[in-house]
């Protein structure tokens, strides 16, 4: 398998606070990768560097061995990324469709030339509609967002990113706010949108569902990555359950473990 | 007869800049406190074109060529600063152009420009084709706001982080906006010189672009029937009433004040309010 993102030696400095310390990391092609790591470890910055809204002080993204360096973030979704953001941003003056829909019609937004020229939108609302299916809110399809529960809201923002049809969609925090029965099956969603060739970087701090769906992880804990490899091995990691756990805990835990 | 004519050529004229701004503010969601310079680039340049002899419909494409070029210009600072700045630097550039003029003896300074000739039109005719050019302008909105660009322009207006993250170029569709309303103000403008033979720097100060902002607020930002009505309703209410055209300032910016606190979706929205009283507050 080859690389789809490469992330090699990224640092991102603002104003002197380093957000992210020589970062490198692959994400091979179909791949389902969890970045994980406690509040502040630089997960959301390294997406942002990712999708072009923060530019890196050091270092180099590349997609299909392409550099994405200097590309604003719009080119950079028509090469084929795709953001879920962890705030929530549905245009709330639009249906939930039109929501999907504005997403899926990539090739008529491509100029205002092309926009100006094109109204017809029949196979954007289908796509819009499949889609809505898939993540099992249709029937709200013709809705406000307004009106909307958290849940509802999440799978709005994540049909949104599909509708795209992205091959490296990027989800940040999809399961924060929804209870332990939507978690569960918006992770299931999720592993089937891999199994179907979405190559996915998944951002949660649900480690439960992350060590569920996840066959490797990243973790990254003050801007530096701390460990890579599988979720098992990655979360018996001594240094990984510091991060978590705080320092005071993994020594007496190295201490338990040099006395045994 | 012709009072009224005169008045109905007043309309169209103010018809077709409130919705020229209506595309930028209204659609795209760019404040603009400066759109009567733009009113002014067509007016001085369909002047001063008409006066060196060139045909009054070839001086349109002119103006509105000109009021496009520096709209983009301005627009650029829409790329670069946001809704309270973005009105700044709009009414910034709307001083500028006064100033600016008021110091060119080539464009009549303080007197400007008198004695424009005549389009070869008779004041009906005239009249007809203001207000087609305003008919125009209004199905043009209709169509921009039903077409993709629409759908863009109203993402914008809500989000435009979120619209960059759909892959859209929001720099690109944000000048579009003020090419199209800055060139159709332009259009506006070139009918106004025509229609008055006499244009003067303070006919597009900062009260003219408070008056447009206000028939476009007053109308409901964004609705082409809501701004069409106001605009053609407050424009001629200074002529029915003398106190309205003495205190035009304060009137209109009361008015716009008023909606803003009380109905900010404008009377567009008091309508729909009061016809589907179930959809309040869902749209």
């Amino acid at each position: 398998m080859s690389a789809l993102l490469a992330v090699s030696a990224v640092t991102v400095q603002f104003d002197g606070v380093t957000a992210l310390k020589d970062v490198s990391f692959a994400v091979p092609q179909g791949e389902l990768l969890g970045l994980i790591g406690p509040n502040g470890a630089g997960k959301t910055t390294m997406l942002r560097v990712i999708t072009g809204v923060v530019r890196q002080t050091a270092g180099r993204v590349e997609l299909d061995g392409r550099p994405l360096d200097g590309l604003p973030t719009h080119i950079r979704i028509r090469r084929g990324l795709a953001l879920s953001q962890q705030i929530v941003r549905p245009f709330r003056e639009m249906s939930v469709i039109d929501n999907v829909a504005l997403a899926a019609g990539l090739d008529k937004t491509a100029s205002p030339l092309k926009a100006l020229f094109h109204r017809q939108r029949a196979r954007e609302l289908d796509t819009g509609r499949g889609l809505l299916a898939r993540l099992g809110i249709e029937q709200h399809a013709d809705e406000s967002p307004q009106i909307q529960p958290m849940g509802t809201l999440k799978r709005l923002e994540l049909a949104r990113a599909l509708a795209l049809s992205p091959r490296l969609l990027l989800l940040d925090e999809p399961l924060a706010g929804l209870n332990s029965k939507e978690a569960r099956l918006l992770a299931d969603t999720i592993t089937e949108i891999n199994r179907g060739g979405t190559t996915i970087i998944l951002i949660e701090h649900n480690l439960g569902e992350v060590m569920r769906v996840c066959k490797r992880l990243v973790v990254l804990d003050n801007g530096e990555k701390i460990a890579e490899g599988e979720p098992q091995a990655v979360m018996n990691n001594a240094v990984v359950r510091a991060a978590y756990l705080g320092s005071g805990a993994a020594s007496q835990e190295g201490e338990r473990h040099a006395a045994a | 007869m012709e009072y009224e004519i005169s008045l109905a050529t007043t309309m169209a004229i103010s018809v077709l800049f409130a919705l020229s701004l209506n595309l930028i503010t209204g659609f795209c969601g760019q404040i603009s406190l400066g759109h009567a310079a733009f009113l002014g680039v067509g007016a001085y340049t369909s002047g001063m074109l008409a006066k060196a002899g060139v045909p009054f419909l070839l001086t349109l494409p002119a103006a509105m060529l000109l009021a496009s070029a520096l709209g983009v210009i301005v627009g650029f600072a829409s790329l670069r600063v946001r809704a309270d700045f973005l009105a700044i630097t709009t009414m910034g550039v709307g001083f500028l152009f006064v100033g600016v003029v008021r110091q060119q003896d080539a464009l009549g300074a303080e007197m400007g420009i008198s004695a424009i000739p005549d389009a070869g039109m008779s004041k009906f005719a005239f009249m007809l084709f203001a207000v087609l050019a305003a008919a125009a302008v209004a199905l043009l909105s209709v169509y921009v706001r039903g077409c993709w660009m629409g759908r863009v322009f109203g993402a914008i207006a809500e989000d435009e982080d979120t619209v960059r993250v759909l892959g859209i170029d929001v720099p690109r569709f944000k000048l579009t906006a003020f090419a199209l309303g800055t060139a159709l103000a332009g259009l506006a403008g070139a009918l106004y010189a025509q229609q008055l033979k006499f244009i003067a720097p303070d006919s597009f100060g900062f009260i003219e672009s408070i008056t447009v902002l206000s028939m476009v607020v007053v109308g409901g930002i964004g609705s082409v029937v809501g701004v069409t009505v106001s605009a053609a309703v407050l424009s001629v209410l200074p002529s029915w009433f003398q106190v309205i055209g003495d205190y035009k300032l304060l009137v209109y910016g009361g008015l716009l004040f008023l909606m803003m606190r009380f109905s900010p979706g404008g009377m567009a929205a008091l309508v729909a309010r009061i016809f589907h009283p179930d959809r309040w507050g869902t749209k």
